[in-house]
């Protein structure tokens, strides 16, 4: 036993909390470290299909976390980086085979990009920069902390893309039928891609406007 | 005069920094330098002052704009009262195009202006002068019929999104009158293509085909159903958007524009060269009927004229090499025609073609002025062996 474990801290300690937390605002995976935009400019047309996505992408990054940390002292590190890929595939066959079963349609329209949750980058920046080198309960915490993050992104996103685009929250219409009379029209360009692209440049204008210790100095 | 310099003067301790509207400052010294030509004086490095400040160069664009201005007014009420088969008196068609243009130039200035004047409050930065001339660009090229929200919405994304986020007047990447129509044109398609958004209140029975629609439809039916002649198009008697189909009025314009000296000569004939050239080559291969369309018509049609003597010329998102002009003017040309006639999703290529070019303008400009470095750099050589 050596002499950490005598003293364990506290599941929630403020290192812990800092884990879980961060990567929500100061340390958010796309607003701060830009990894993860293509899946944000591609399911978030509308809001069920991200939050789907959002949860996915959090159960694979947290699972995977906590089982790469559970076998970093046994992973070679030359082969390190195939045997992460083989849990992440199997983790998103299982998220992939889960709402093929359950939610057939939301799989339908997020279509190539569940699979396509293997290449995200923010998973595997969070298994190279963290669960080889931390232990498994502060992994789980950073996994999970880096899934709301983005996913808070992709739904604010798919909010904004979905109400203006189609007028719509979650399907059903909120924008009332008045001002379509009025001449009030749907915003097309809301729903190309390009928009997505504007709307995270705008999140992130805000987001530094707000914490000025987040503008990069040149 | 005298006595406006005098008020000037002595309202302006109030708004110096310190003052009771300190906070105003920017919004204060916009107006003044407005009114007046700046009387400061620079202390290190050499520069010349001159009276064509920004602001007084903005002015004359905006001058240049009239001729097109007037026509498109005229032509707004003549194309209506020309749909409901109305014989009406110049004054009466011109009133309803004032009725129509009025509001949406009103709009564009009040939206466009309140966004650069927050900014400006918000930074601390001077008012910059470059809304003058995309106040008026953007009205005249919107369809007469447009509802004024939609110029409202596109013009705020313009300036911010388009304008703002870079840093404000002469920092832009795109022309920003140019942003606001593209945006309108993926945002709100409906109400910027299609044959009935380009006469104001149109009759029904009557066809607002614009004469670059018609082109784009004969390559369906296999004839040419261009019904418009080349004079009509030159002077501007078709549907079209506000300030855009009159290629008089246009000229005009760049007249006063490259006598004036603030519009590059080099750009317009460039776009004009690569226009002609593509169209030529469209001629020889002749697959379809809009190919077949003599290649003068394709300077006349659309927004081609409009684009090329008032946005492609645009100093701040043009190139700023001599050889860069060309090269840039050269492309607007060809990819507006190569845009209007290969794919007639998009019938405006000139709108395309000028955003196109103005996101490679810097890369242009890189690689002349490298090539002028390595150039000199040869030359030095032999002299040194």
């Amino acid at each position: 036993m050596s002499a950490e474990n005598l003293e364990r801290e506290p599941l929630f300690s403020a290192k812990n909390k800092k884990l879980l937390l961060g990567p929500i605002n100061k340390d958010n995976p796309i607003t701060i470290q830009v990894l993860g935009i293509c899946s944000a400019l591609a399911v978030t047309v509308k809001l069920e299909p991200a939050v789907v996505m959002a949860i996915s992408v959090t159960v694979v990054i947290a699972v995977s976390n906590l089982v790469i940390s559970l076998l970093r002292n046994t992973i070679p590190p030359r082969i390190r980086i195939i045997v992460q890929l083989v849990v992440i595939a199997a983790l998103v066959i299982l998220v992939d085979q889960f709402l093929k079963a359950y939610v057939y349609d939301v799989s339908k329209q997020l279509s190539v990009f569940v699979g396509l949750i293997i290449t995200n980058c923010i998973i595997m920046g969070r298994l190279e920069a963290f669960a080889m080198a931390n232990k498994p309960w502060p992994s789980l915490l950073d996994g999970i902390g880096n899934g709301i993050g983005y996913g808070i992104i992709l739904i604010i996103i798919a909010f904004f893309r979905e109400l203006l685009g189609s007028g719509t929250i979650w399907g059903i219409h909120v924008i009332p039928k008045f001002l379509y009379d009025f001449g009030y029209v749907n915003n097309g360009m809301m729903i190309l891609p390009p928009m997505a692209l504007i709307t995270v440049g705008i999140i992130i204008w805000v987001q530094r406007s707000r914490n000025r210790e987040l503008i990069e100095k040149n | 005069m005298k006595a406006l310099r005098k008020y000037i003067d002595k309202i302006k301790p109030q708004f110096q920094h310190g003052g009771r509207f300190g906070m105003l400052h920017s919004t204060f010294d916009a107006f003044e330098t407005f009114l007046f030509v700046p009387n400061k004086t620079t202390y290190a490095g050499s520069h010349i002052r001159d009276y064509v400040d920004m602001k007084r160069t903005m002015i004359i664009v905006v001058i240049a704009l009239v001729p097109a201005l007037l026509f498109g007014i005229w032509n707004v009420g003549f194309q209506h009262f020309r749909s409901t088969l109305e014989t009406v008196t110049l004054w009466d068609q011109f009133f309803f195009g004032l009725i129509k243009v009025l509001p949406i130039i009103v709009v564009s200035y009040v939206v466009g202006l309140g966004i650069e004047f927050t900014f400006a409050q918000v930074r601390k930065h001077e008012i910059n002068e470059g809304f003058l001339v995309s106040g008026m660009l953007i009205p005249l090229i919107m369809p007469p019929g447009i509802p004024l929200w939609m110029v409202a919405v596109s013009t705020a994304f313009a300036v911010i999104i388009g304008k703002e986020v870079f840093g404000g007047t002469g920092m832009n990447l795109l022309n920003p009158a140019l942003t606001a129509r593209a945006f309108l044109f993926f945002a709100y398609p409906a109400h910027i293509s299609g044959d009935r958004v380009w006469i104001a209140e149109k009759a029904d029975a009557f066809s607002g085909a614009t004469p670059l629609s018609q082109a784009a439809s004969s390559i369906d039916s296999g004839v040419n159903e261009l019904t418009y002649s080349f004079q009509d198009m030159f002077l501007g008697i078709i549907p079209g958007s506000i300030g855009e189909t009159s290629a008089l009025a246009i000229l005009l314009g760049a007249f006063i524009l490259v006598v004036t000296g603030i519009g590059s000569l080099r750009i317009m004939l460039s776009v004009v060269a690569g226009g002609v050239v593509m169209g030529g080559l469209l001629n020889l291969w002749g697959a379809n009927t809009y190919m077949e369309i003599p290649l003068h018509y394709h300077l006349v049609m659309g927004g081609f004229a409009f684009g090329t003597v008032f946005m492609a010329t645009d100093p701040v998102t043009a190139t700023q090499t001599n050889r860069g002009k060309l090269i840039y003017g050269f492309l607007i040309g060809v990819f507006a025609v190569l845009i209007r006639v290969l794919n007639p999703a998009y019938p405006e290529g000139m709108m395309l073609a000028i955003l196109l070019m103005n996101v490679f303008a810097p890369l242009i400009d890189h690689y002349v002025v490298e090539g002028n470095i390595k150039r000199r750099f040869r030359r030095m050589k032999p002299a040194k062996a």
